[in-house]
């Protein structure tokens, strides 16, 4: 933990070592752990997004959203429409970006409008049903016109280029080869820091300061002046741009999307990320995305363990991962509902509150005549 | 053949599956004014408990009666169904009770994963197929076709409604459910037990979603670890349709649902000139839900559940 | 005398014959009451007299069921609560409702809300009128803790707050909004003789400040102490208003309300 506080002391010294590590990371896995494993990274980069994304409807507004993958989708779909051969559409991605990131924030506000004025748990319900209909349509569009081409996916999506440097390939630098996989980690981990930024910009802000009301008490909010309704409303569409953005970085980066990408397990997946992570607190949820990212990967090696236990591979290490996370929602809402890496003011609001609540609900509950 | 009766019967077989699941939604929301997320699933588990029993019951005794072969299904499944309504409300829910409303909401989704990914280690990713034994005879009436197994879901259903009603209404069990519902502390102050209050109501749904899990695994011929997820989805829709929190609501929203849902697949074709098909089906659920909640979001039946608090 | 339109410039907040029913149970019948820009007008009542239910009716939280509520003469009744408060009209709760988790400093931040416009544009870029606006908004919030005395409390968890500052709290958090019309539901409510003096004392600090004060009480004396005029209450109809002697001298409130006191 020395080193812990020395680095505390100078955050600028701290700064820069992040900063060489993020630079050289993919290296020092690609070197350890293997090429594949760069690729893992990208993906938790990508699910940094996500994350920083739900956090703001769920961490900082406190609106469960459980169909956030379908904005995601919507902007992986879009990036494929406009640039791929479905529709002989190629535009550059600058341009294609931005659009999947509003599209995506038009339907959160389409979505949002009807049930934002309602109780939470309806927004819950509704944004679930929206995220099925949106694989529904997905993989019913390919007839009589063909839209999503079904089940089978788009491929051949164009790969993010600046003029003639096209991101999926190879490049050299000063005679290293520089793979696909390491540029699009530079990429991702730009738009990360730019998400980031824009989180915390937001959270230390008078929209912020509303947010975090209307997470409170939603009719002392609405006492001081804050539409509610507006405000939810906005919480919701960032929420929803994010995703967008992120689908659109996804499509270009895997050059093939199906409707399995998007399916309500990866909601609950990025939902489990924030809540693990530390709802509201920004350096939680990156710690909730990476983790949730990467242990997956790691439990493929719980194959190789069941066959040199007991010779075989009983259970799929594919199909332990969502009961993994199904345990930690409820684990950690049962036992450490501030997440991992909570913010100190979460940590101590939530502790200080237990004592009260258990005297109350005993006091009240156990009364009997 | 008359389409639209044909339809319509469909319907209202599908729809009355609804509402026994639907009825479990919305006493738990009447009584906690929470959505219990992992009510799906328990009907998935009712519905794989009975077919393993099932299974099971073939093997050992083939020469049983298929009536009473699924009986027997029935028989475990609705215990274990309840067992697990308990576990589920001692577990997700009695703890959270105070937390912020977000909290119990997550446990909730955590747990119906769990059940989930479960029910799929134990009896894999396939279908499975209801075995044929019950009686496949079928009726004609008005020009349309109703099987026995139809009839025999419906009146079943009825007679379960009726059953819930009467206990709501004239008990000393439903006298207090409906009190807790009103005030939870004013319910204890006047000397109601709320904890196996709420405990009982969760019991009571969960039997419910287990019969409900059997018929519509015996009506499709299916089941699979997944058909939980739709079933819940579109039983919470109905039962927002009707009112949440109202018993009658649930039971008319879960038939209308089925209706809307039987005519809308019978005539989407031609409604979008061929455009969307009847693979659309599913959407009709979610369609009503948020249309419900925009023109009348408390319901048929319901009271004023657009709450500013 | 006054001419008409002098009367009218008199009034603050108009309620003109507001009735308000629960489906057949008619809480408040016909009420009207006028409160004049820079008094402390109460309220009083017996419990269940159908206070709250007035208030709730004036701040947007409940629809009035007939009637008018008109604030500076632009109506306010059926109109949603943050547009009430836009209007010049802000509250308390009779069961005190801050944002618990929040900071002392960052409750009465949010009250400046509707008074100071950065977006999302705004937070992210954060320009110069973005940065002065954030920075006005915290000078006036440690303003309007040092007026209510919890300048030293400023970085505290509201919910770990004493119930007096709660109290004074959540007043600093309405004041924020920059009211014409403050009103206070049962401000002193759960309070000891003294800390309800010293409150007693703020009011009139408040009034002497410019701000129109509504109370809403249940302590008698208080509202008999401070308000320069007071409305009775009893059954959702009002029984009496006038200066508060000649209110307490009044056969129908003494019979209503201070004669149970009394007994």
């Amino acid at each position: 933990m020395r080193i812990v506080d020395f680095l505390r002391a100078r955050p600028r010294l701290a700064l820069l070592l992040l900063a060489i590590l993020l630079a050289v990371l993919p290296f020092l896995v690609g070197a350890g752990l293997g090429k594949s494993w760069v690729r893992v990274l990208d993906f938790a980069l990508l699910y940094v997004m996500l994350a920083l994304g739900l956090n703001i409807v769920v961490g900082y507004a406190g609106l469960l959203d459980l169909g956030y993958v379908a904005f995601y989708a919507l902007g992986a779909y879009l990036y494929a429409w406009l640039a791929s051969p479905h529709f002989g559409l190629h535009l550059p991605f600058w341009a294609v970006l931005p659009l999947g990131a509003l599209l995506a924030g038009v339907f959160g506000v389409l979505l949002g409008a009807p049930t934002l004025r309602l109780r939470g748990d309806y927004l819950a319900i509704v944004t679930l049903g929206f995220g099925e209909i949106i694989r529904i349509f997905m993989n019913n569009l390919d007839a009589p016109i063909n839209i999503t081409n079904g089940p089978q996916g788009m491929n051949l999506i164009d790969p993010i280029a600046f003029g003639g440097f096209a991101l999926s390939k190879t490049h050299k630098f000063f005679g290293i080869g520089v793979s696909n996989a390491h540029l699009y980690y530079y990429l991702f981990l730009a738009f990360v820091l730019a998400l980031i930024f824009v989180a915390m910009r937001l959270q230390d802000s008078r929209i912020g300061r509303a947010w975090a009301a209307i997470r409170e008490d939603e009719v002392a909010a609405s006492a001081m002046g804050i539409d509610t309704r507006n405000v939810k409303l906005l919480a919701f569409a960032m929420g929803a741009t994010f995703g967008g953005l992120a689908g659109g970085l996804f499509s270009a980066f895997q050059g093939f999307i199906s409707p399995e990408s998007f399916g309500l397990m990866e909601s609950i997946m990025i939902l489990c990320m924030i809540v693990l992570g530390g709802m509201g607190h920004i350096p939680g949820v990156i710690l909730g995305a990476v983790l949730l990212t990467v242990l997956p990967e790691a439990l493929r090696y719980v194959g190789d363990w069941q066959r040199a236990l007991i010779g075989r591979v009983a259970v799929d290490p594919a199909d332990l991962r969502m009961l993994l996370f199904g345990c930690a929602l409820i684990l950690m809402m049962l036992f450490r509902p501030e997440g991992l890496w909570p913010s100190r003011q979460r940590k101590r609001e939530l502790h200080a509150a237990d004592e009260v609540a258990e005297q109350e609900s005993a006091s009240v509950y156990d009364a009997r005549g | 053949m008359d389409i639209f009766v044909q339809q319509l019967i469909n319907g209202l077989v599908l729809g009355s599956i609804y509402a026994l699941v639907a009825l479990g939604y919305t006493m738990v929301y009447g009584i906690l004014e929470l959505i219990n997320f992992a009510h799906g699933e328990v009907t998935m588990i009712g519905a794989m408990v009975a077919l393993a029993v099932i299974g099971a019951l073939m093997g050992v005794a083939p020469d049983l009666p298929g009536i009473v072969i699924v009986l027997g299904g029935v028989l475990v499944a609705v215990p274990v169904c309840m067992l697990l309504g308990f576990g589920i409300e001692r577990l997700a829910y009695r703890p959270l009770r105070n937390a912020p409303r977000l909290a119990p909401l997550i446990t909730a989704i955590g747990l119906s994963i769990v059940l989930q990914n479960v029910a799929m280690l134990i009896w894999g990713r396939q279908y499975i197929a209801f075995p044929p034994l019950l009686p496949q005879g079928s009726h004609e009436v008005l020009g349309a076709h109703i099987s026995t197994l139809q009839l025999f879901i419906v009146a079943l259903s009825v007679l379960v409604m009726l059953g819930l009603w009467f206990v709501v209404q004239k008990t000393r069990l439903g006298r207090a459910m409906r009190a807790t519902a009103q005030s939870r502390e004013v319910a204890a102050l006047m000397g109601v037990n709320v904890n196996s209050v709420i405990a009982t109501t969760f019991v009571i749904g969960s039997a419910l979603a287990a019969l409900a899990g059997v018929m519509v695994s015996a009506y499709y011929g299916l089941a699979h670890y997944y058909m939980g997820f739709l079933l819940g989805l579109k039983a919470f829709s109905a039962a927002v349709l009707g009112g949440i929190g109202n018993i009658a609501g649930a039971m008319l929203g879960g038939l209308l649902l089925g209706v809307i849902e039987a005519l809308g697949a019978g005539y989407i074709g031609d409604l979008t000139g061929g455009f969307l098909g009847s693979n659309y089906q599913d959407v009709f659920a979610f369609f009503i839900l948020i249309l419900v909640l925009v023109f009348r979001p408390s319901g048929l039946l319901g009271e004023r559940v657009a709450s500013r608090a | 005398m006054f001419t008409m339109r002098e009367a009218e410039a008199m009034t603050l907040l108009d309620v003109e014959r507001v009735g308000k029913r629960f489906g057949g149970l008619a809480a408040l019948d016909d009420v009207s009451l006028s409160v004049r820009p820079g008094e402390i007008y109460g309220l009083i009542g017996p419990n269940g007299a159908g206070k709250t239910t007035l208030f709730n009716c004036m701040t947007g939280l409940y629809r009035v069921s007939e009637g008018t509520v008109r604030l500076d003469g632009r109506v306010v009744h059926n109109r949603p609560p943050h547009e009430v408060v836009r209007q010049g009209f802000a509250r308390t709760f009779q069961n005190i409702r801050l944002f618990p988790n929040m900071t002392a400093l960052e409750n009465v931040m949010v009250g400046r809300h509707v008074r100071t416009r950065a977006g999302v544009l705004g937070a992210v870029l954060r320009g110069a009128r973005t940065r002065d606006e954030e920075a006005a908004i915290r000078a006036r919030a440690h303003e309007l803790l040092q007026f209510v005395g919890l300048e030293r409390k400023a970085r505290v968890l509201a919910g770990h707050l004493a119930y007096g500052e709660q109290r004074r709290l959540e007043i600093a958090r309405a004041l924020a909004t920059e009211p014409k019309l403050l009103a206070l539901d049962e401000p002193v409510a759960g309070m000891n003789p003294s800390e309800r003096r010293q409150m007693a004392e703020f009011f009139l600090k408040l009034r002497d400040s410019g701000v129109t004060l509504l109370l809403i009480e249940h302590d008698v004396k208080l509202v008999m102490g401070v308000c320069d005029r007071v409305a009775v209450l009893d059954y959702g109809k009002k029984i009496a208003e006038g200066a508060p002697d000649a209110v307490q001298r009044d056969p129908a409130v003494i019979a209503a309300y201070l004669g149970v006191g009394a007994a």
